[in-house]
């Protein structure tokens, strides 16, 4: 075990024991929904049902209904895809680096964190289909046997790495995030009072048993799919950022796009965390295993890559000047000045100037702060992926091409579609399965080398610690 | 052995083994009291009686029938012909020559049919006069024929009669205005065929009351009667531009809609063509513009100096005097007036003398007279224009059609028939027309459709489409040219000519009336040998008859009254008028708006204002400062004593101060669905000035009238930013001195030096082992016709979106014009080179695909739907495509278009394809593209392929110049050429090679895509130094 000093405040508060805690996480899945979460889920049910009409009459009528021209063939659907794949990068992150960091407060974090990056590369995926103009020939971009003659993908076009890393992240996530499941599925069904429940999380806990030999396993198992997704943290967005540096377009054809790109993943995702977790603490009542000092650290990490954003971008003024070409000039000065200037300094300031405000500890402590600071950062993000891809598009090589781009109703709500799938699946997660890992913050209680306090040792409290139900048939 | 089953029966009936039982013993539920029954069908049917079963049945049915309703797959059938007919062969077209001759418009033509449908429409390059060339018009006409809101038969008022009615009515009564000796008017605009007239004459014949009245709705009559005071001849003379040396236009749109456009810019392009292109010739034309509106010709000048409408006759008495003065005529006259380059003008056209032609637009006859004089000062008849040889196509006569509209009013008229004529929509005096036509008794209208004319007329005997028709056309006096039909005719009409020879009593049959009028007339001009059937075969086979040798141009002595001519434009004229001038102009495209329910016409973009699907009022960004407007307000355009109509801005650089161009040709009524409510009428602005139309001059009373209409534009930036890798352009004195001025040349730096960019790449290349297909496209020549566009559009099945659509910016033209302005900022000043020029240079570029052999789209696709060809092709794979864009962003040319929708079956799109007579246009050779998909210029690879296959079967290689894209094909300067860049022997190999070291650039070399398409410069015949060319060292790029 990992020994903390007793020096460190501890990451979870609130003298909890080990009950407490199974009993403090479990209680929200085994309990009804609260009021708050049956108001949050219908609300975001209704947005998805509404998004999904939405997205279904743009499958229906055909992408002209949305505000693309021949100039600028990708908007809002590429800017909304690659903002979600950059969501999609916190969970990874913390889970596979931090894990391989020994950074011990991921732990109260790395599971709805993984939850959220399934639940995003879905909501990407989701505009990887909707963009496409025959979205029913999808299948088409997959190295697949076919019978259409000597047919295959072209190994050359981003597209297809991008089919293929983005792929291979959501499956890897998704196993990641499911094997660190079974332990405490196993927890849920072993406290499971009727046979539906025991009978679903039984099914989903795989024969979990507990035993010396299974958790020797399960630690073997996340090592390797953590060794597994820390390249892929870095893959992914790198492979994105490849759509647009392999181009020929200025302003996309940048080649500091692959850091610069996974900096500002990092960046939105973190932030993303921090929104869904400072929700999740307060309606679920977690402030104990979700403490300041997480909020503390991840704005950290927001400010790094925040401030690395920001090289990037005065980066990229640079090498458009320094390069002489023209056109490239042309972008950058136009990304500054031209017609979409408020989308450019609203990056700016979203991005680069507000994360900053976390150097003063008042801040990057406060909730409140912390919570819009991150909207603020998801915002930015937003616009700087538009930034990247309509103000390059609008005005490229031929002036006599140049064209503006304003969206209509199905762009903005086919991107409220996506936030609909998000949260109603995040919801679900949130309701139906155990949003904190029990059995690694169980680790976390005792890392101080110092006797442990009797009440830890001890039980909890609870109708449940009085009246236990599992093991009930055993006996 | 004895079986040891036991036997059960199924009841009593199996062990009687009676008949009915052995009937029924195989069917599973045989009761007694089904066969009582009707058949079950039946029941079903009725639905009474319906058992259990039948539910089950009816339930399946049912199932199925929806499943299999929404797999709706359509039956689409073809059918082989069980007579071939002799000359048919599917899927090879057969061509018949013809002429395009509608409203004083004028091409010979070769029309392309497949398997009895006319589907394209080319130049008949046995033409002297068009060398093969069309306009858009002439492109655009085949459309037309397929229009559904023609006609389908003959109509009295509403109500739908056969011929036999129509022609029993109008017989009885045209017996009965004979009789009482009532005045009866044919009115027609220009006719061109001797035929027609022939006919017209014979009906005359017949009817000696009638008379016939032809005009022109954009009219020249002041030439004509200028000609008359000046020569004793009431014609308009033929010119040639070919043999200008100095070209001086003032106000003549001659390359867009000026007496023979099409043939104008046939002889411009030749004077145009410099370097290779021009066999070595290092000497262009000069072309000075004076002119209110901003018009393409204007667009071509080297020197345009714009005007008011007030001034147009000043500058031609004072361009008069300036020229007189150098060469010793008298001076007349006149208020002086000095605008830009007039005494530049002067000296360039005395310089010239012998070469040198001067032309006005005015529909003024004093104006005319000293246009005239000057001519004759500068020794122009006899070279450049030819008084012996008069053009046809504008024979309008003013005077005679307001007399006749005075003569509606005052009840004069008893019988009124309009040929090609729609006087209510676009004569300035159609509302008095239209309110008086009631009270003709007879008016009988031979339009294609119930038009505004038509519509009021008591009787509508409407004319089928050229394409369905016989007839002929006399151009220019001496060169003859037939019309045959191409197709069957398509609903019930019938042509005016059999319409007017049967009542006059006389054989119906056209066909043979054109037979006989050429055998008496026509065939002993020819002078062929042959005899009249073997004349007659020849004559359809080439469509053209011209003179055997070419003509020498003649002249006449000059008799005007330059005096009294002066004091008239003294009188009209003003140097320094205040108030706003309206300036009528006719588009290119649309031109008079005849054709307006033609929807590929509404869809090209005017070659300057790049706008489409509707008329609005141009203004200088000034005189719209001035008024409070931007861009797309809507202003109320009033002349005095007429009614106001509104039109949105668009702010125009290049027009004088106070000036406001409106164009003819929009706000049709009653023309179909895709030309009503597009635009608002102008012709109501126009007046009638000492009996000619007046379009210009008129004071307006311009107000804002509130509220916007934003303005569907193809192009919305107007500048090309100082971009030189884009337009390259010189001066002609800089171009004598180095072949290679104007160009651009790019280095890169690497570790060895600076280098071309296009020797460095990361690519292998392509092997082009047997042709490679390219272009070269004369920046020079090009003058923005749009010829090219339409003709494209209708060899490629590019479909129509519409107006909002085009606001959207999403036309799906598959080549198009890039015109761009001059700026005057410095290179670095991006924002000040966002502004044009107050009277900018212009550039017109023809935008399509590069066919670049690195190209960027093909490296981005994940499903390689587009890909290289061995011949230099990039081509694209329409039903692999899955719709990413990713090729579009990445194309530098912009040149790919996405089908947002589906814009066939699609009630959203009611255009051509959205109706199986409009279907009928449908090149079959191309696909018709899916919704979803990407498509772009694949330099006719169904033409290519065409012509390879024809080589081959013929077991050669493909001549040089046998393959032709449809642009190259239909552009009338030759700016665009085709070809085997690998094929020696081929023009675009010759001029490609040879202008290597010369005028050819590729567009955004140093990107290094290597296009197969080679842009040739831009010389402007100027003397000063561009501000550009100042900076002509090559830059270079890290």
């Amino acid at each position: 075990m990992h020994v903390t000093s007793s020096v460190r405040t501890p990451l979870v508060t609130g003298g909890k024991t080990y009950a407490d805690v199974t009993e403090d996480i479990c209680r929200q899945v085994e309990g009804k929904p609260t009021r708050e979460w049956t108001i949050a889920f219908a609300i975001s049910f209704i947005v998805l049902i509404y998004g999904t009409a939405c997205v279904f009459w743009t499958w229906w009528e055909g992408l002209g209904v949305w505000g693309l021209n021949k100039t600028v063939g990708w908007a809002w659907d590429i800017t909304n895809f690659v903002w979600w794949v950059g969501i999609g990068h916190a969970g990874t992150l913390i889970s596979a680096i931090l894990l391989l960091f020994r950074m011990k407060y991921r732990t109260s974090i790395n599971r709805a964190a993984e939850a959220m990056t399934i639940f995003a590369v879905l909501c990407a995926a989701s505009f990887i289909l909707m963009h496409m103009g025959r979205p029913w020939l999808a299948y088409w971009a997959l190295p697949l046997p076919n019978t259409f003659g000597s047919l295959w993908v072209n190994f050359n076009s981003p597209l297809v790495w991008d089919v293929f890393a983005i792929s291979t992240y959501f499956t890897v996530s998704l196993v990641f995030w499911y094997m660190g499941l079974v332990p405490d599925l196993a927890t849920i069904r072993d406290r499971a009072t009727n046979k539906v429940s025991r009978y679903i999380y039984g099914t989903l806990s795989l024969g979990w048993n507990g035993g010396a030999k299974t958790w020797a396993r399960y630690e073997y198992i996340s090592l390797i799919l953590a060794g597994i997704s820390t390249p892929l943290v870095l893959s992914v967005h790198t492979i994105v950022s490849f759509d647009f540096a392999t181009s020929v377009i200025p302003g996309w054809h940048t080649t500091i796009f692959p850091p610069y790109f996974v900096a500002g993943a990092i960046f939105s995702g973190f932030a993303m965390v921090q929104n869904l977790m400072l929700i999740t603490r307060v309606v679920f009542k977690l402030e104990d295993y979700i403490t300041f000092e997480h909020i503390e650290s991840m704005n950290k990490i927001i400010t790094l890559t925040g401030s690395i954003v920001g090289v990037a971008y005065i980066t990229e003024f640079f090498i458009a000047w320094y390069s002489g070409v023209e056109y490239e000039g042309y972008a950058f000065l136009n990304r500054m000045t031209g017609p979409y200037w408020w989308a450019y300094w609203a990056m700016m300031t979203c991005n680069v100037i507000s994360p900053q405000l976390f150097w003063s500890r008042r801040i990057r402590r406060s909730i409140v702060w912390t919570f819009v600071l991150s909207v603020v950062v998801n915002i930015g993000m937003w616009f700087e992926r538009f930034v990247i891809i309509v103000t390059s598009l609008h005005r490229d090589y031929l002036p006599s091409s140049w064209a503006m781009f304003s969206p209509t109703i199905f762009d903005i709500s086919d991107y409220i579609f996506s936030f609909g799938l998000f949260f109603t699946l995040f919801l679900l997660f949130a309701k139906f399965l155990p949003v904190i890992n029990m059995f690694e913050v169980k680790a976390i209680i005792r890392s101080s080398s110092e006797k442990l306090p009797a009440s830890v040792s001890g039980v909890a409290k609870g109708e449940r610690v009085a009246n236990p139900t599992f093991n009930k048939n055993a006996e | 052995m004895e079986s040891t089953n036991k036997r059960y029966w199924r009841g009593l009936e199996e062990l009687r083994n009676d008949e009915s039982f052995v009937k029924n013993a195989y069917k599973e539920f045989s009761d007694a009291s089904t066969e009582n029954k009707t058949t079950e069908s039946e029941s079903i049917v009725d639905g009474i009686g319906s058992d259990r079963r039948d539910f089950l049945k009816v339930l399946g049915f049912g199932m199925a029938a929806v499943s299999l309703a929404a797999c709706d797959a359509p039956v689409h059938r073809a059918i082989p012909y069980i007579n071939k007919p002799e000359t048919i062969f599917p899927s090879i077209a057969d061509y018949y020559a013809s002429t395009y001759s509608e409203g004083g418009d004028f091409a010979p033509v070769l029309v392309k049919t497949r398997e009895g449908r006319p589907i394209k429409i080319e130049g008949n390059a046995s033409s002297t006069l068009t060398l093969g060339g069309t306009t858009s018009r002439v492109q655009a006409s085949v459309l037309s024929l397929y229009d559904i809101d023609k006609l389908k038969g003959p109509k009295r008022g509403e109500a739908d009669i056969d011929w036999a009615t129509a022609d029993r009515e109008i017989l009885n009564q045209l017996q009965s205005i004979a009789g009482r000796g009532g005045a009866i008017r044919i009115v027609s605009s220009t006719i061109i065929s001797p035929s027609t007239k022939a006919v017209i004459a014979d009906f005359i014949a017949k009817y000696p009351t009638a008379r016939h009245i032809q005009y022109d709705a954009n009219s020249v009559y002041g030439i004509v009667k200028a000609n008359q005071a000046s020569f004793g001849r009431a014609v308009v003379p033929s010119y040639d531009f070919s043999k200008a040396r100095t070209i001086v236009s003032i106000g003549a749109d001659f390359l867009g809609s000026w007496v023979a456009p099409l043939e104008f810019s046939v002889q411009y392009g030749k004077t145009r063509k410099i370097g290779s292109i021009g066999n070595g010739k290092k000497t262009m034309s000069r072309h000075y513009q004076f002119e209110a509106p901003f018009t393409m010709t204007g667009a071509n000048a080297d020197y345009r100096t714009p005007i008011k409408p007030s001034q147009e006759g000043l500058v031609v008495a004072n361009l008069y005097n300036k020229v007189a003065a150098k060469v010793g005529g008298t001076a007349i006259s006149v208020p002086s007036l000095n605008v830009a380059n007039l005494d530049k003008a002067a000296n360039d056209l005395v310089a010239a003398r012998g070469a040198a032609l001067v032309v006005s637009g005015s529909n003024d006859a004093n104006v005319q007279v000293v246009v005239n004089a000057l001519n004759n000062l500068l020794g122009s008849y006899g070279s450049t224009i030819d008084l012996g040889r008069p053009l046809n196509t504008r024979q309008g006569n003013d005077e005679a059609m307001n007399a006749f509209i005075n003569e509606v009013k005052g009840g004069q008229v008893q019988g009124v028939f309009f040929y090609a004529a729609n006087p209510v929509y676009d004569h300035p005096r159609g509302a008095e027309l239209r309110d008086a036509l009631s009270r003709v008794p007879l008016s009988v209208s031979f339009g294609d459709r119930a038009d505004e004319t038509g519509s009021i007329c008591k009787f509508i005997c409407p004319s089928p489409h050229y394409l369905e028709s016989w007839n002929d056309a006399e151009p220019k006096t001496g060169y003859f040219s037939l019309v045959q039909p191409t197709i069957n005719l398509i609903f019930k009409t019938r042509q005016a000519q059999s319409s007017l020879l049967k009542w006059a009593g006389l054989n119906p049959n056209f066909e043979t009336y054109v037979k006989n009028y050429w055998r008496t007339n026509i065939f002993p001009q020819a002078g062929s040998g042959a005899s009249f059937e073997q004349f007659w075969i020849q004559s359809l086979h080439d469509g053209v008859i011209e003179p055997k040798t070419a003509p020498t141009a003649t002249g006449a002595a000059f008799a005007g009254n330059v005096a009294a001519a002066a004091t008239g434009i003294g009188q009209r004229y003003k140097a320094n008028a205040t108030g706003i001038e309206l300036a009528l102009y006719e588009k290119v495209s649309i031109g008079t708006g005849a054709e307006a329910n033609n929807p590929w016409l509404q869809e090209v973009p005017d070659p300057v204002t790049k706008a489409c699907w509707d008329n609005y009022a141009v203004l200088s960004h000034k005189t719209a400062k001035d008024l409070g407007v931007e861009q797309g307000s809507l202003v109320s355009v009033e002349v005095s004593g007429k009614p106001a109509i509104e039109l949105p801005v668009v702010v125009q650089p290049g027009l004088a101060e106070n000036v406001v161009a409106v164009a003819i040709g929009y706000g049709r009524e009653k023309a179909g669905k895709s030309a009503d409510g597009v635009g608002k009428n102008a012709y109501p602005l126009a007046s009638v000035v000492g009996g000619s139309v007046a379009f210009s001059g008129a004071t307006v009373n311009l107000t804002k009238a509130g509220g916007h209409r934003e303005i569907a534009q193809t192009q919305t930036h107007h500048t090309v930013m100082g971009r030189r890798a884009v337009i390259q352009e010189a001066r002609l004195a800089s171009y004598q001195k180095d072949s290679k001025a104007g160009r651009f040349l790019p280095k890169v730096q690497t570790a060895e030096g600076p280098v071309s960019p296009t020797d460095i790449t990361l690519w292998n290349g392509y092997g082009k082992p047997n042709h490679s297909w390219g272009m070269v496209i004369d920046l020079n020549s090009c003058i923005g016709c749009n010829a090219c566009v339409v003709g494209c559009i209708s060899e490629n099945n590019i479909p129509t979106v519409g107006r909002q659509e085009v606001i959207n910016r999403r036309e799906m033209h598959w080549i198009r014009i890039d015109r761009y302005y001059s700026s005057d900022a410095p290179e670095e000043d991006y924002k000040g080179l966002e502004v044009a020029s107050e009277n900018p240079e212009v550039v017109f570029q023809p935008m399509l695909c590069q066919h670049c052999s690195n190209a960027p789209c093909e490296t981005v696709c994940p499903v390689i739907a587009t890909s290289h060809s061995t011949e230099g092709l990039n081509q694209m794979t329409y039903n692999r495509c899955i719709g990413t864009r990713y090729c579009a962003n990445n194309c530098p040319y912009k040149v790919r278009r996405f089908n947002w929708f589906k814009y066939f079956n699609n009630d959203n799109f009611d255009y051509h394809f959205n109706n199986d007579l409009g279907k009928m246009v449908i090149n079959p050779d191309v696909t018709v593209r899916s919704r979803g998909v990407i498509e772009k210029c694949s330099f006719c690879v169904q033409r290519i392929q065409e012509g390879k296959l024809n080589a081959k079967k013929e077991r050669r290689r493909p001549y040089p110049d046998e393959i032709q894209t449809a642009c190259a094909q239909a552009c009338p300067t030759d700016a665009i050429i085709f070809g085997d860049l690998n094929d020696p022997e081929s023009t675009v190999a010759k001029i490609s090679r040879e202008e290597q070291e010369g005028r050819g650039f590729q567009v955004l070399e140093e990107i290094n895509v290597r296009p197969q398409i080679t842009y040739l410069t831009k010389i402007r015949n100027k003397d000063e130094e561009p501000h550009l060319e100042k900076n002509q060292e090559s830059k270079e790029e890290a």
